[in-house]
């Protein structure tokens, strides 16, 4: 790290355990301004956990959380998105009798401001005014996220691929400085998989975001990630550059390993 | 927002305004606005002549206010994924409230109208508070204590309600106008029906209804997406008890005395079934819901009248089914619709003007 970068996340020594599960032990890492930070490790590691508990649907027993130097552990979910956090969920959680359309003008909740009364007599209070310019920031997402043809759509009728775009749709729509991704990419073919990093960079790049993504899939996480993190068994047992944790021997053991028993196995077959 | 999208084939919207309207087609608006100048014409009078019966006119000033009712529920149960077991005390919640701030503090009727629905605006958030920590079955009994402590308070109360003897309502006046006749008063309750109506349209399309269908379809993406759960949760109770209050209020004022009986658990269930056969999460079928409900014993009377006047009338066995029957009539209906028609009237309304409007290329 070079230092003068400024965290938007810092996670200082968090431990989370279910009953006996030690989930997360100590847990301790930074996430700088505008990086596309990865997280990797093998299944159970504790990922998802770390992920909520930084948006706040789980509470660490120990350690603290700062988004954007505020103090957060103790915050609600809802209240760290009005601070600019955005996730989406590794099991899709789309409003699924909602239109694609109105998913993502939920996601622009927090930035409205009308409410039962002024949105009752909708014509006279502001209320359409209001919907009509985030419906126009609605559409820009769309566009961007090249969804136009199912705006309408039912959400929970759409095949899978479809819904994961809709959810990280749903996501921006929040404007976000982080947004936290969980396995974006899990179950999709290779066409679409390249379509959601090509997402990603974009998020990253253009519009700006701090990006935390896990992701199982090592070619896309080398590809687009700035810095990756390696979780197993609930510590953080590696940290840096993508090509520093290629070469790192407890990451090739723990979590590559696979691969060099496979060569292994094979080395065996053809001798 | 229950989320089907049938528009006229070949209609393209080329502004977003016009793309956020109440009626998802031209048609449906004006078939939506027929239907409005049918409700204001036909109970119109010349000299002896109406369309509309005393009877029928009944009939419509019931389904009026009970309506108003319903959709509150609705948007409590359909739209937000609640349940409520004590509806029917807030309804009478907001008669009592009426009369007595009509009563004891001469406020008048068109005035007080509002106020009841505003103080059981109130009293329904309280009553919600649990709704902030507990849900489904647990929430249901919470919401049949409070049937069950409004019952009681309206019992004990002389001081709001009257007690045993209950309370008498004024009619409704206008800037001392007195209206008199259920004619005129079926156009307080009209214009009552469609403004709450179109509210809740409204609501459903801006930026807290979509909150209680997102805390309704997954609380906690909800949460993640910058709702704040406990205010949703319990706002829901407020809007959902200030349409009953306002439909007590209105229920008050047309009978022109108000019974502490009248609010039991089972007026509460009648709402629910309402809703459930007109169609949970659906603004229009709660309307639907509510018309079948005053509508079924209406037509089970008849069925029984034509029944007891033949030869099988004297059959004690059968007069004395009828008679059973029309009261297991009502749990029997919400029984068939679950089974059969789960998303109520108002998506088989749906699929038959879907079904006209590809005609004769059904398929
Ligand atoms: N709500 C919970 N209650 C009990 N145990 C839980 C809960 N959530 C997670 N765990 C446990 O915490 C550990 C870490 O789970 P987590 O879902 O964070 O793993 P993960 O790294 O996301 O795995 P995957 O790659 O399969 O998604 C697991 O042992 C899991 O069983
Ligand atoms: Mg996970």
């Amino acid at each position: 790290m070079t230092g003068q970068t400024t965290p938007i996340l810092e996670v200082d020594d968090i431990s989370l355990r279910f009953g006996g599960v030690r989930a997360l032990s100590n847990v301790s890492f930074n996430v700088n301004k505008g990086e596309l930070f990865s997280i990797i490790g093998p299944n159970g590691a504790g990922k998802t956990s770390l992920l909520n508990c930084v948006s706040g649907r789980y509470s660490p027993q120990e350690g603290s959380i700062k988004f954007k130097g505020q103090e957060v552990t103790k915050m609600t979910p809802n209240h760290r998105a009005e601070l600019g956090m955005g996730r989406t969920f590794q099991n899709l959680a789309l409003f699924a009798h909602m239109s694609v359309l109105d998913n993502i003008m939920v996601g622009r909740h927090h930035l409205m401001k009308n409410n039962f009364l002024s949105g009752g007599i909708y014509w006279f209070g502001g209320a359409q005014k209001e919907e009509l310019i985030h419906r126009r920031e609605a559409e820009d997402i769309i566009d961007f996220l090249e969804i136009s043809h199912i705006r309408k759509s039912v959400a929970g009728t759409l095949s899978y691929g479809l819904r994961k775009r809709v959810e990280l749709a749903r996501a921006v729509a929040l404007r976000p400085d982080l947004i936290l991704l969980d396995e974006p990419m899990a179950g999709m073919n290779l066409e679409e998989k390249e379509d959601m990093a090509r997402y990603i960079v974009d998020l990253n790049e253009e519009w700006g975001m701090t990006v935390i993504m896990i992701e199982h899939d090592m070619g896309v996480v080398m590809d687009i990630s700035e810095r990756v993190m390696v979780l197993d068994f609930g510590k953080n047992i590696a940290e840096g550059l993508p090509h520093e944790i290629m070469s790192n021997d407890y990451v090739k053991r723990a979590y590559l390993g696979e691969e060099d028993d496979a060569d292994e196995n094979a080395s065996d077959e053809v001798a | 927002m229950a989320g089907y999208n049938m528009m006229r084939c070949g209609e393209f919207r080329t502004t977003y305004e016009k793309d956020t309207t109440i009626f998802p087609t031209p048609m449906s608006k004006k078939f939506a606005l027929l239907g409005v100048l049918l409700c204001v014409v036909a109970p119109l009078q010349f000299g002896e002549f109406s369309l509309v019966s005393p009877t029928i006119l009944t009939l419509m000033i019931q389904i009026g206010y009970l309506s108003i009712g319903a959709l509150g529920l609705n948007i409590l149960v359909g739209f937000t994924g609640q349940i409520s077991l004590g509806h029917a005390a807030f309804f009478g919640f907001g008669a009592f409230a009426s009369a007595w701030m009509n009563n004891d503090f001469s406020i008048p009727v068109f005035f007080s109208i509002p106020l009841a629905g505003v103080l059981t605006m109130a009293i329904g958030m309280l009553f919600g508070m649990p709704a902030a920590r507990i849900k489904g079955l647990y929430l249901a009994i919470a919401t049949l204590a409070s049937q069950f402590i409004l019952e009681d308070f309206f019992a004990r109360a002389d001081w709001f309600t009257g007690g045993s003897a209950g309370a008498l309502a004024n009619p409704f006046e206008l800037f001392g106008f007195q209206l008199s006749g259920d004619r005129s008063y079926y156009y307080v309750v009209l214009f009552y029906m469609i403004a709450m109506y179109i509210l809740a349209a409204n609501l459903m399309r801006s930026r807290d209804g979509r909150a209680f269908v997102a805390v309704r379809d997954h609380y906690l993406s909800a949460e993640v997406m910058g709702i704040n759960l406990t205010w949703y949760r319990v706002l829901s109770f407020g809007i959902s008890s200030f349409y009953a209050g306002i439909a007590g209020a209105l229920f008050a004022h047309y009978l022109q005395y108000v019974s502490v009986e009248s609010f039991n658990l089972f007026l509460s269930i009648q709402f629910i079934g309402m809703i459930i056969i007109g169609g949970l999460g659906s603004v229009m079928g709660s309307l639907m819901g509510t018309a079948f409900m005053v509508l079924l014993p209406e037509v089970m009377q008849g069925a029984a009248g034509m029944i007891t006047s033949t030869d099988w009338g004297n059959i004690p066995a059968i007069t004395e089914g009828i008679n059973f029957m029309k009261e297991m009539v009502i749990g029997l209906a919400i029984v068939l619709f679950l089974i059969f028609e789960p998303d109520g009237l108002a998506h088989r309304w749906r699929m038959i003007k879907a079904y006209w409007k590809l005609y004769p290329f059904s398929y």
